[in-house]
């Protein structure tokens, strides 16, 4: 009792009373390093003095915070589309406008702010399909296999809510490749899912390894149901863009062992290196023939976050299913029912980069300028991290093939291992967080996507412009040397 | 319920089975304001195209207050670009504009920036919530008291979030109240199959329409009592219709009741851009204020909506410009008050003659709707027809949605579909 006699109030809500399934979530590319970077920021701007004049945030993979430009075209027609009467302008090109006029007409009462069927805008499913089809040399695509969605990660965990199932020893497991992009497990822990880890070949470039497949779904039987494969590719945070022998490979294997196959492929157009190519596991799929691709169950995901666009802050993205259950697909759009719909405006531009200016159109020029300068960019950029981290004793990078990160591994010296460990944090974000302090540089240490037992990685974004990457890269090489002498 | 897609599907079906000419169906079913007709406010639509397209700030066309306002809100934008993430709790630019309205709201209490938290729309917030409050097996089971009727997608909302709907009548004859006895009785037979631990309130009520102009201190004592968490939906504020009524929040009043409820109650009000006045539901934001909430619970709230990354920007810039309109002297401000009063004016207009028509109709009923889109008559069936629907293994008010949506080409909701009881039938 309290002093003027009221019971004082027990919350309802206690770490102890939330749902435990919710506190095994966490998220390490917005994690406690980033909390910190935000706290310096405000501390610089408040004029207190540090070892560096900025902190530089090469932690996410946010293209236009790093200072990439959006398309042209596609902020016409978005705009065009937002307020309409600025189709009367005479400074928007007439193809923008008539994309613009398209895509209204879709829209209930021809506004981006009506709901729209939460399958997604039909004509827009219609596009992505077509689009599909182009991208794979003819391999058909039904648009009623679409769905779109907010963001991949929407799909990714809409498509692992249907697949989790089961309790104890037949609980739901999912393979997922270490290192990993942290939705992932994030995701699977809020489902209560098992997560199956198989490690990705560091010796060879990060490369899909069968054997090791197998090891881990061998040992995984033990104790849950392995249901469902899921492969980044471009890889997140690794770079690698697997072979068509590789995805073959894993087809097989899936088909062999039932496993459904997903497959995130947000970094599709992000392909620099010399000898790699992307190829959908869709398109390879269908090329093995009817045994499979009548058979195998695949999800394949998309989104406007990456590739030449960069716009991660409209949400846009879709997902292809092949070969899925007639009555599951419709539990499926059941599903997909409780969050409404995609927000509009990321279907609108989900359509524009399925449905790019063709040859002759007004805006084509400047489009395939803008498109070729930023893959360009990062194809220049990915080299050059390569090899600037390579020249660093004890720093090793692989190849960056593909995406928008490196993720080199480091030699963390015994002294500097024992010290974080005495501080209850793990080697590899202690050496992350005094870079922070000593440099200003953000990264995201490689415990929070998962690595080998023994081995530490960063993984740092390709993203700033060339001049301010250069620099970064001089930081990351001094300040790596430093903390090497330091605790030897 | 029936979702938005399979609506038109049926309707494209019906069209296509019954031989007369093609006549466009009328829907007042779906809670969509430009869907329905309603013009997007001017201001907010030019802003957002200046933040799309940057280009247009040098555009001396556009109103100089319109570009004044993208500039500020693009410098809040990491790179200047609508493009880039946000912090998963939403742009603390906008965040503040959202406390700063709240305070303004609410006669001065106080609102802070750092319990606002944006989302992708109001459904999404609420699914936080209840996620945060599902907990325990069968008799343990998180119950969450959800009034009848509710909003028609909130049924299926908790079942997804894997809590028990422990339902509460509000009572038709008095203006669809919250009645305290109802409350208790609600919680007393829950009790043994379940664990009533949280309460939903909407105010205005979703689709009732009534206020609860003085959300009375007996019902928010009573949750105290029970130790309840409260979800308050607010999201049709902006429409009280009728003279002289303003809305009062939860807040507001948990507020007034002093710091023994004020400093202990644990509440979350929701909004969105999803409101009557503003109606951009496709753009998916909203907020919630978080009060009371114990921190490390908070900190999961915030590792929740990291998964959904962010709400998408250009909805959460739309957010700033509803709560932070044109002011008097702005360029803007007499084009965005006309657009306003007339929402607002149509909007009342349209439930008076609704509510006159219907009172008129024999076998309907409906009290007055002092806020929000929906009316909800009451529907008294002959008993012939409640038969037919028994053979058919439908329920009355939705066997009557079926045949007005066939001869009149006008589709409603059935009440059935909001959890009324099935001895009582209303239509959305």
């Amino acid at each position: 009792m309290t002093e003027n006699g009221v019971m004082s109030r027990a919350k309802v809500l206690t770490i102890d009373t939330i749902n435990p399934t919710v506190k095994k979530v966490e998220y390490a590319v917005r994690g406690p390093i980033v909390q910190r970077a935000v706290e310096l920021e405000r501390e610089l701007s408040q004029g207190m003095k540090k070892p560096f004049a900025e902190v530089i945030k090469a932690n996410i993979g946010d293209a236009h915070a790093m200072g990439q430009q959006p398309i042209t075209f596609f902020r016409q027609v978005l705009a065009l589309c937002s307020y309409p009467e600025l189709l009367s302008d005479n400074t928007f090109p007439e193809d923008a406008k008539s994309r613009a006029c398209r895509i209204l007409q879709s829209c209930g009462g021809h506004s981006m702010g009506s709901y729209s069927a939460s399958q997604g805008i039909d004509s827009v499913r219609k596009d992505v399909a077509r689009y599909i089809e182009r991208r794979d040399g003819g391999v058909p695509c039904d648009p009623d296999d679409i769905y779109l969605t907010t963001g991949a990660s929407d799909g990714i965990v809409t498509m692992l809510k249907l697949l989790v199932s089961g309790e104890g020893a037949t609980r739901t497991g999912v393979m997922i490749s270490i290192p990993q992009y942290p939705l992932y497990s994030a995701a699977l822990a809020e489902l209560g899912a098992v997560q199956i880890n198989y490690y990705l070949n560091e010796d060879k470039c990060w490369s899909m390894d069968i054997p090791e497949l197998q090891r881990a779904l061998d040992e995984a039987r033990e104790y849950c149901n392995p249901r469902a494969l899921c492969i980044i590719n471009p890889g997140n945070p690794t770079g690698q863009v697997q072979s068509r022998e590789c995805i073959e490979d894993v087809i097989r294997f899936a088909a062999k062992e039932r496993l459904f196959l997903m497959a995130d492929e947000v970094y599709q157009d992000n392909v620099y290196a010399d000898g790699c190519q992307f190829h959908s596991f869709k398109k390879v799929l269908f090329e093995m023939g009817p045994e499979y691709s009548e058979t195998v169950e695949l999800a394949s995901f998309h989104s406007t976050s990456k590739c030449y666009m960069g716009e991660c802050g409209f949400r846009g993205g879709y997902m292809e299913i092949i070969n899925m259950d007639n009555e599951v697909k419709a539990q499926l759009t059941k599903l997909v029912s409780v969050r409404l719909c995609p927000p509009v405006p990321g279907q609108a531009l989900m359509d524009l980069v399925v449905n790019p200016p063709q040859p002759g159109e007004p805006s084509y020029d400047s489009f395939i300028k803008e498109r070729t300068a930023t893959l360009s960019a990062l194809a220049e950029k990915a080299k050059l991290t390569e090899q600037v981290l390579n020249t660093v004793q004890g720093i090793s990078c692989n190849p960056v093939q593909g995406a928008m990160y490196s993720f080199p591994r480091i030699t963390i010296p015994e002294k500097a291992v024992k010290e974080a460990t005495e501080q209850g944090q793990q080697p590899d974000m202690f050496y992350c967080m005094k870079m922070l302090e000593e440099t200003g540089i953000c990264l995201v240490p490689g415990s929070g996507f998962g690595q080998k037992d023994g081995t530490y990685h960063f993984r740092m974004t390709i993203l700033p412009p060339t001049d301010k990457l250069k620099i970064l890269l001089d930081k990351v090489k001094e300040f790596h040397q430093k903390f090497t002498q330091q605790y030897s | 319920y029936l979702p938005l897609d399979v609506i038109i599907f049926c309707i494209n079906i019906l069209l296509q089975g019954v031989q007369k000419p093609f006549q466009e169906v009328i829907d007042l079913s779906s809670g969509d304001p430009h869907r329905a007709g309603m013009k997007p406010v001017s201001f907010i639509r030019q802003v957002l195209a200046a933040c799309l397209y940057p280009e247009l700030l040098e555009d001396e066309s556009v109103p100089l207050d319109v570009r004044l306002r993208a500039q500020r809100l693009l410098e809040d934008c990491a790179g200047g670009s609508v493009g880039s993430y946000t912090p998963s709790s939403g742009l603390l630019h906008v965040r503040q504009s959202i406390a700063e309205f709240i305070t303004r709201r609410d006669f001065g209490v106080p609102s802070y920036t750092k319990n606002i938290y944006i989302s992708s729309g109001s459904h999404r917030a609420l699914m936080v919530i209840v996620k945060l409050l599902a907990s325990g097996e069968e008799e343990a089971r998180t119950g969450v008291l959800t009034p009848m009727p509710c909003p028609h997608t909130l049924p299926t909302l908790l079942d997804e979030a894997g809590v028990t709907l422990v339902p509460y009548r509000l009572i038709e004859e008095r203006g669809w109240a919250v009645d305290l006895e109802e409350l208790h009785r609600a919680v007393t037979t829950a009790r043994g199959r379940c664990q009533p631990r949280a309460i939903y309130i909407s105010n205005p009520g979703n689709p009732t329409g009534e206020q609860h102009t003085q959300p009375s201190d007996s019902c928010l004592a009573a949750f105290f009592t029970h130790q309840f968490f409260s979800f308050a939906c607010q999201v049709y504020q902006d429409s009280v219709i009728g003279l002289d009524r303003e809305f009062i929040s939860y807040k507001r009043v948990l507020f007034e009741m002093g710091k023994e409820y004020a400093d202990t109650v644990e509440l979350v009000s929701s909004h969105s851009l999803s409101c009557t006045c503003i109606g951009e539901c496709g753009q998916m934001a909203g907020y919630m204020e978080i009060i009371n909430m114990d921190p490390e619970v908070t900190h999961f709230v915030d590792t929740m909506l990291c998964t959904d990354i962010s709400a998408p920007v250009t909805g959460q810039l739309a957010l700033d410009l509803m709560l932070k309109p044109p002011k008097p002297g702005d360029t803007s401000y007499d084009t965005y008050t006309q657009e306003i009063l007339l929402t607002l004016t149509t909007l009342s207009q349209n439930a008076q003659r609704a509510l006159e028509l219907l009172n008129d109709l024999p076998g309907m009923s409906c009290q007055p709707v002092m806020g929000g889109i929906y009316v909800y008559p009451h529907l008294y069936l002959p008993s012939e027809f409640r038969e037919e629907a028994k053979t058919l293994e439908v329920e009355a008010d939705v066997l009557y949605c079926q045949k007005l949506l066939k001869e009149e080409r006008v589709l409603v909701g059935a009440g059935h579909h909001g959890g009324a009881t099935s001895s009582h039938h209303h239509l959305r």
